[in-house]
This record gives structure tokens, C-alpha cells and sequence, in this order.
């Protein structure tokens, strides 16, 4: 991807190592430069004790899912987490089923994604396909706007605006429900979606586009037939990011979904996430250590996996279509 | 390998292509069709909340607490906690993702820790924000005892906001060629001197950038703030951070019980009536403006940076 | 004009340009250029690096289109039904459904060897499996491809060598029977094996179809073309036989380049 680089680290690091430096006499100017060597050191460590920061963020999550995990499933047996399909974990007769959360996060999420992928995959390929560069400089970014708007106004919209629009399509419709969520969400992602996609058209080599057209392709011909085949990688890993995004989308679910555990496939029907079960416990008063305390994290550590699945799966294809071109 | 072409001929090859840029219109108007419908969302949300929030602007909606009656309710407390908040992020979030950017772009060796610590960094970039409030939750509240508190929430955010910054940092050294680095070295500076002057000044721009991207994703940011146990109802300010008594400073402040911008909305909307529903569009309506106008700063900015810097 | 001046021209013409110029914005690329090509005949572009041979042979099919702020002047007219290929009415596909080009880099696209040399019948929307198994395998035997892949034409394009991705270029590009092939430096990324074996093939095709082609190999110019056209600095210097050319240029900087003076 680049030309190989001249390294300063390597540079200096052989020049430390150097036996002709250490063998010199000790002067004024080389304890001076002793003292800046150390200085340099020091401030190294820093950066890179900030870098490993990072590190301890990652740790502390998996410390504080596993091991409050670990007390959950002390109390839960896992089978019955992995196959009950009731969750109910706050009533006296208690059942712990995530297929319930589980149901509710693929409903919402595949509502998201029926719009974000046609709508973003649209958008990718007019921009990098049929856009002046000027328009495309101009709509990019006024896209991405739509991903800084925060989520819970997104639900504030979801709620009090889209779904009294769809009540008048469909009369049926509950207040609560994942359809208008999804919607929302779909959109909410769209930019991602369209701008992940769009990168990786835009890295297809202008040859493959001067070979289209010189057989008598169209634009859209050209963008059908050889830039799509060609970036799928790179698109897949956008849908990809997409989905892991809808997935842990917390806010507009917990605000427009309402937030009763239902083992739903209707998006129709108001239903409970994982997010925003989260959410509902957190509102709540669970004292700390309870097993309603110690379910957000069991659900968490779910939730934790399902988007670590799709982060790696998305990077390594995105990985993969860099190497290509 | 072709004899003559004939009239006939050309004319049916025109047509052929007459009918195939036909679906080139097609989607072009599909293109500027699906643009069309994710710009007019942000304008039709924005209207909605100005709408629907318009009985409430008025300055005491700015200067006063929430409260029982919708009609006096207003964000006093939320906005206030909103700054304070913010300020513990960005004290946190800024040198602590700036120095992790400069070290895996200026000084990292190829060694499988600087993998770790790469591979690390895009993954915590994925995380969803709802983990970040778990992890809050389990580590500031109950293992560190910082209570549900401003630093805890300012903590949390800078956490999350934390890989933008280091990927903001990265993009932004990234662009700086390499003659840049050997010109100074060629002087005589140390690889901190030329970190000092010649990195961080070029790519401040950028790394601003990122920084104010993060920052407006934090402000926005609900479900880690809820998920510390931060929804309360919260009718009065934090101490002020400055005194008429030495040292001036005070620090109380950090460990006082706050509300946000996020919060307050939310629990305006989870409420029936439809007064509240105002409030909750006005807030909304700020918020929105505000996190929109940090965008804009920052497209600006980098529109900017783009036309002055040629290498 | 041309014509005159030049009694051992082509006794068919197949193409030829009208004071033809070429601009990249402001720049000048192309001066006033008059060529013509001979019916089923090789017309060799030759000149120094930047001297606008390519930018010519892009001229033909209108490829500089596809970027903004490019402006052509004068005209290519297409014989025997006299078409202005730069005539603003006439649709740039038109011109490249009528004129084929093979690039400097061998460029197939990321699919199977089969839909690489259909691509052209599958964008004219040509459905009908039997005539595009026949186009195909015609194609890749014209481009001296057909034994070497025909049992796994459904494998990737990519996993062919250089020289057979040359020549599968060569195939697709034919594959729309084009009456002006265009190539543009087909073996500048090839080895000497590749090279010779397309050479050939340049030399055989010309008994089906005009070619055009840029080089900046002079020897190879030599071997396959029938006329030859020497640039130098967006114009054309001297035009005729490649025999005359090589052996008695009559422009003294033709001659310096050929001799190797400069260039």
C-alpha cells in the first residue's frame, strides 16, 4: 500500500547500539547528550505508556463482562440462558433466556439493514461511479452529518414522528415497536454503509474503468459489472460494520421499541434488545450483586461477542481488498 | 473482419445505446434520490424538534432546573453538566489519544506489541457505547468507588471517544511526508524535537478535527451515562470550580451528582404527557444544532487543511 | 491535403485525421496531426516519452472523455461511412463499440476467463448462450488463447500469466469484431517470450481488422507495422511506409531518433 518506508525508529536505534559512539571518551557535550538521550527515553515511555492505555481499556472490559459473567452463570446454568425462551429476569418467576434479547437485536437490526444496504450501496455507487468530484466533496460530508445527530434524539424521532406516520398506513400499528426503530436506525447507518462502500469502489484501479469503457460499457454497466464485483471485499466489509453498529445500537431502541422481552420475528410488535434490557436494569434500583444486577453483564459479554465476531470479520475483509489493489 | 457498416446497421447500434444510457438516467435519479431522502431526514428531524419544541424557547429554559410542571421545566442543570462533563473528557481524552497516536505513528517499533496495541485500538473503535457504561459500571461505581459522579461519566466518555482521537492523531501524522522528519533530523533535533516542533504543529489541524468529532459524539452520548445510574432527578448545580477563597480552585465538582443534555431528553420522552414531549423536542432541538455545528466546524476544518496544504 | 503529399499512401483508408489537436486544459498535446490508417494494415506510433503518441491513440476512442476538462479540435473520420468520431453528436460508446483498444497493462477484469472476452456481447445485452460460446471461443482462437484455456474458461482471469492476460485483452477486444484495433503499448509490461508471441499475433490479425499502435520500441515498430508515424512533442513529424521511415526518414530529427541520438 505504501513505498517502503525510511524508519527513524530503526535509525536511531542502531545509532544507540553503536559501539563507535559508546567507546568515545566521556566529555561535557556527551553527558549533555546523556541527559537528552534520558530526557528522549522518558518522554518514549510516556507516549508509549499512553499507547498501552488502550490495552488496559480492552482488559477492564473483558475483567468486569467475564468475571461478573462468571457469578451470573454461578446462579444461571448456561443451557437454560442458551435455549429458554422466556426472560423474565426481574419477576419472581425468573427465566433467563437471551433468545429473547437475541430476537429482538436480529429483528431491528435486519429492519436497519433492509434500509441502510439498498440505500447506502445506492448512494456509494452514484458517488464514486456517476458524481462530479465537486458533488461528491459536497455530499459526503453533509451525509455524514446524519451519524453525528445523537441517538436518542434519533428515538425521539423514531417515537413521536415516524411511527405516527406509519399508524396511518398501518392502523394496527403499536406505539411501541421495532419497525419505526429499525427504519430510523437504517438511516442512521446509511452514511456508514455508503461511505465504507464507497472507499473501497473508489480504490478499484482506473484501469478497470478505461477497460469497461473502451468495450462500449455504460456508466452504470461499468459500476454493475466490474467496480462492484471488483471492491465486494471492501463493500462487504462496510455491510458488515454496519450490522455491528445495529447491533449495539442502544438509544433509539430503548426509546421507540418499547422495552418488554418478546421472542419476536414480527417487526411490527414492540420487543426488548439486548442494549436495551441494559438499559431498562439501569433504570432501574438493582441492588449491586443481585442476579438482575449480574444479567446486563451476562447480556453485555453477548453482546460484546456478537460485535467482536463482526469488528474482525469486517476488518480482515476490508484488510483484504487493501492488499488487492 | 467486418464489411462495410450500413446505415442500418449504425442506426440500430445507436439504438442500442439509447436504450442502455436509459438506465444510466434511471439510476442517476435513484442516486440523487437516496441522497435526497438521508438529507431530507436531517432537515425534517431538525424541523420536527423546532416545531415541536418552539412553545419552550425562552431564556428560562436555559435558567431553570427541571421540575414537575412541564411548563417551568428547563435545562439548567443538564447543560451545566453537559460542560463539566465534557471538560473531564477532553482533560482526559486529549493528551492521553494524542500521545497514543504520536507513539504508533513517531516512535512504535515493528514488534508484535505495536500489533497488539493497532489491532486493540480498531476493535475498541467498534465497541458499542453501551459496553463502555458496563465497563464504567463495574470498574469507576463499584470497584474504584467514584460514584455515579462527573468524573465518572467525563471517564467513561474519554474512554470511548478515546480511539477516535488516536485514529484522528494517526491520519493526521500519516500526511506529513517524510522529508519533513529528515530535514529535521538533517539539523540536528532530537526525534522528540522534531515530534515537537515539526509533527504536532503540522497536523494540529487534523488531529482538532478528530477531536472535536469526538467530542460531539461524546455529548450526544446516553446509554453509558444511563448505564452508570446517572438518571436522576437533579435540581440543583455542582459547586463551582472557582472560589473567592485560596487556592480559588475547587474540586468538588468532580465527585457531585450531575444530569446531561442526553438524560434529561430521555426522560422527558419516556414521559406520557405531551408537554414534556416539548421540552424534550426543544432540548433536542439545541443539542442537535450544537453537535451539527461542531460537525460543521470540523468539515469546515478539514476543507481547510485540504486547500493550504500542499506538500 | 495528405494525400497529396504522400503518393505511397494506403490505396483503402480506413480512418484518418483532419487537423486533429488535443488539450488537457490549457495544454496543447496534440498539434494539427494528419494520419491516415490503411485498411487492414498496422500504423505504428512511435516517438520519446510524452511525445503525445498515446494521447493520439486515446483520441480515437474518445477516452479522454471520461475525465473533465479535456477538448479535442479537428476531426477522425471514419471510413466507409464517413463518421466524425469527434463530432459532439456521435455517443463516445458508439465510437467504442466500433473501435476496441488493449492497454499498456494487461487489465482484465475480476471475473471468469469466459465473461472477460464476452464482456462486450454481455453489455450490448447479447443473451443467448449458444452465439456467445461461439463469439468466445472464435475470439480466444484469434487471439491464440483458445488451447491453452479452453478447459477452464470459467476460472479466473487473474490466475492467467502476463502474456496470456495480454492476450486475453486482445481476445475481449476483438471479441466485438471492432474495425480499428488500438493498441497502446500491449507488451511494454511483458517479457521478451510474451512479446514476440503478441507480435505474431498483431501480424496475423491484420489480415481481419486495421490496427493502430503505439510503441515506443522501435524495433518492434520495424516488425509489425506497415506504416509508421514518428512524433515528437504533441506533433506529428514525418508519416509514411515503415520502410521509408527506417531507411531513409527524410526529417532529420526522424533520423536522429531512429539512429538513436536521442529519445
Amino acid at each position: 500500500m505504501c513505498a517502503p518506508e525510511f524508519s527513524i525508529k530503526n535509525m536511531n536505534s542502531s545509532l544507540s547500539n553503536s559501539p563507535v559512539l559508546a567507546a568515545r571518551p566521556v566529555s561535557d557535550r556527551l553527558a549533555k547528550r546523556l541527559s537528552r538521550h534520558i530526557g528522549e527515553r522518558l518522554i518514549e515511555a510516556v507516549l508509549f505508556a499512553a499507547a498501552a492505555a488502550s490495552v488496559f481499556i480492552t482488559l477492564g472490559i473483558v475483567y468486569v463482562l467475564v468475571s461478573e459473567s462468571i457469578e451470573f452463570f454461578k446462579q444461571i446454568s448456561i443451557v437454560d440462558f442458551l435455549t429458554d425462551t422466556q426472560w423474565t429476569p426481574l419477576f419472581d418467576d425468573a427465566h433467563y433466556g437471551i433468545m429473547v434479547l437475541l430476537s429482538g437485536t436480529a429483528v431491528s437490526s435486519l429492519v436497519a439493514l433492509g434500509v441502510a444496504i439498498p440505500l447506502g450501496t445506492t448512494i456509494a455507487i452514484y458517488l464514486s461511479e456517476f458524481a462530479s468530484p465537486r458533488n461528491r466533496e459536497i455530499a459526503k460530508p453533509i451525509l455524514e452529518l446524519l451519524s453525528s445527530i445523537p441517538t436518542v434524539v434519533f428515538g425521539y424521532f423514531a417515537l413521536l414522528f415516524v411511527t405516527p406516520l406509519l399508524q396511518h398506513l398501518m392502523p394496527e400499528l403499536p406505539g411501541f415497536n421495532l419497525l419505526s426503530a429499525g427504519l430510523v436506525m437504517g438511516i442512521m447507518i446509511t452514511p456508514i454503509v455508503s461511505s465504507l462502500s464507497e472507499d473501497a469502489m473508489r480504490a478499484v484501479p482506473m484501469a478497470m474503468r478505461e477497460g469497461s469503457y473502451a468495450m462500449g460499457a455504460t456508466r452504470l454497466q461499468t459500476a454493475l459489472r466490474v467496480i462492484f464485483p471488483a471492491a465486494i471485499s471492501g463493500i462487504g466489509a462496510a455491510y458488515i460494520l454496519g450490522v455491528a453498529r445495529a447491533v449495539g445500537e442502544t438509544m433509539i431502541l430503548a426509546v421507540a421499541a418499547g422495552m418488554q422481552p418478546n421472542l419476536v420475528w414480527d417487526p411490527r410488535e414492540p420487543a426488548a434488545t439486548i442494549t436495551s434490557f441494559i438499559v431498562q436494569v439501569a433504570l432501574g434500583d438493582l441492588p449491586h450483586g443481585s442476579t438482575g444486577y449480574l444479567t446486563i453483564f451476562a447480556a453485555g459479554l453477548t453482546l460484546m461477542l456478537f460485535t467482536l465476531v463482526f469488528n474482525i470479520f469486517g476488518f480482515w475483509l476490508q484488510r483484504r481488498y487493501r492488499e488487492r489493489y | 473482419m467486418r464489411p462495410l457498416k450500413t446505415s442500418a446497421e449504425v442506426i440500430s447500434l445507436r439504438a442500442n445505446i439509447t436504450q442502455r444510457k436509459r438506465w444510466d438516467v434511471i439510476f442517476g435519479l435513484l442516486g440523487i434520490l437516496a441522497l435526497a431522502l438521508g438529507l431530507m431526514t436531517i432537515a425534517t428531524l431538525l424541523i420536527d424538534m423546532l416545531i415541536d419544541g418552539w412553545v419552550r424557547f425562552h431564556p428560562d429554559f436555559l435558567s431553570n432546573f427541571p421540575s414537575r410542571h412541564a411548563g417551568k421545566a428547563g435545562i439548567l442543570s443538564a447543560w451545566v453538566g453537559s460542560g463539566l462533563v465534557m471538560l473531564v473528557t477532553a482533560v482526559v481524552a486529549v493528551p492521553l489519544g494524542v500521545a497514543a497516536g504520536v507513539w504508533l505513528e513517531e516512535y512504535a517499533p515493528k514488534h508484535w506489541i505495536t500489533d497488539v496495541i493497532e489491532i486493540n485500538v480498531n476493535n475498541l473503535a467498534g465497541v458499542p457505547s453501551i459496553i463502555y457504561g458496563l465497563l464504567a459500571l463495574g470498574l469507576f461505581v463499584y470497584t474504584f468507588h467514584l460514584g455515579q459522579s462527573v468524573r465518572t461519566a467525563g471517564l467513561t466518555l474519554a474512554l470511548l471517544i478515546l480511539p477516535m482521537v488516536i485514529v484522528a492523531t494517526r491520519e493526521a501524522i500519516r500526511t506529513i511526508p517524510q522529508i519533513i522528519r529528515e530535514g529535521a533530523y538533517a539539523l540536528g533535533a532530537t526525534q522528540w524535537q522534531a515530534v515537537k516542533h515539526h509533527i504536532l504543529p503540522y497536523s494540529t489541524p487534523g488531529i482538532l478535527t478528530g477531536i472535536i468529532i469526538g467530542m460531539s459524539r461524546a455529548i450526544g452520548e446516553t446509554a453509558p451515562i444511563i448505564t452508570i445510574g446517572a438518571l436522576t432527578f437533579i435540581a440543583f448545580l455542582p459547586p463551582p470550580p472557582l472560589t473567592d477563597v485560596a487556592p480559588y480552585l475547587n474540586f468538588e465538582w468532580l465527585s457531585a451528582p450531575f444530569t446531561v443534555m442526553p438524560i434529561q431528553i430521555f426522560s422527558w420522552t419516556s414521559r406520557p404527557e405531551a408537554a414534556f414531549q416539548h421540552n424534550a423536542a426543544a432540548a433536542s432541538a439545541l443539542l442537535v444544532l450544537m453537535t451539527l455545528t461542531m460537525n460543521g466546524l470540523a468539515i469546515w476544518l478539514r476543507y481547510r487543511l485540504r486547500k493550504n496544504l500542499k506538500w | 491535403m495528405i494525400r497529396e503529399k504522400l503518393p505511397q499512401l494506403p490505396h483503402r483508408i480506413k480512418a484518418e485525421t483532419h487537423h486533429l489537436s488535443f488539450y488537457y486544459g490549457h495544454t496543447r498535446a496534440l498539434k494539427d496531426i494528419n494520419l491516415v490508417l490503411g485498411d487492414n494494415q498496422v500504423t505504428a506510433l512511435i516517438g520519446p516519452s510524452g511525445c503525445g503518441k498515446s494521447t493520439l491513440l486515446r483520441s480515437f476512442n474518445r477516452m479522454h472523455d471520461l475525465y473533465a476538462g479535456n477538448r479535442y479540435e479537428g476531426e477522425i473520420v471514419l471510413y466507409p461511412d464517413n463518421t466524425n468520431l469527434l463530432d459532439p453528436g456521435v455517443d463516445p460508446i458508439e465510437v467504442r463499440m466500433r473501435l476496441s483498444m488493449v492497454f499498456q497493462k494487461p487489465n482484465p477484469f475480476p471475473k471468469s476467463i469466459y465473461e472477460n472476452v464476452i464482456y462486450g456481447q454481455r453489455v450490448r445485452g447479447i443473451k443467448k448462450r449458444s452465439v456467445l460460446d461461439d463469439k468466445c471461443e472464435e475470439a480466444l482462437t484469434n487471439a491464440a488463447l483458445w488451447n491453452e484455456v479452453k478447459d477452464r474458461l470459467h476460472d479466473m482471469a487473474f490466475a492467467l500469466s502476463g502474456g496470456q492476460q495480454q492476450r486475453l485483452c486482445i481476445a475481449r477486444a476483438l471479441a466485438t469484431d471492432p474495425e480499428i484495433l488500438l493498441f497502446d503499448e500491449p507488451t511494454a509490461s511483458l517479457d521478451p517470450i510474451a512479446t514476440a508471441s503478441i507480435e505474431e499475433l498483431i501480424h496475423e490479425l491484420k489480415q481481419k481488422v486495421t490496427i493502430l499502435i503505439v510503441t515506443h520500441n522501435m524495433q518492434q515498430a520495424a516488425r509489425v507495422s506497415d506504416y509508421t508515424a514518428y512524433m515528437y512533442l504533441g506533433e506529428m513529424i514525418e508519416f509514411g511506409p515503415t520502410d521509408e521511415i527506417f531507411i531513409k526518414p527524410k526529417d532529420k530529427r526522424t533520423e536522429d531518433y531512429i539512429t538513436g541520438r536521442f529519445g
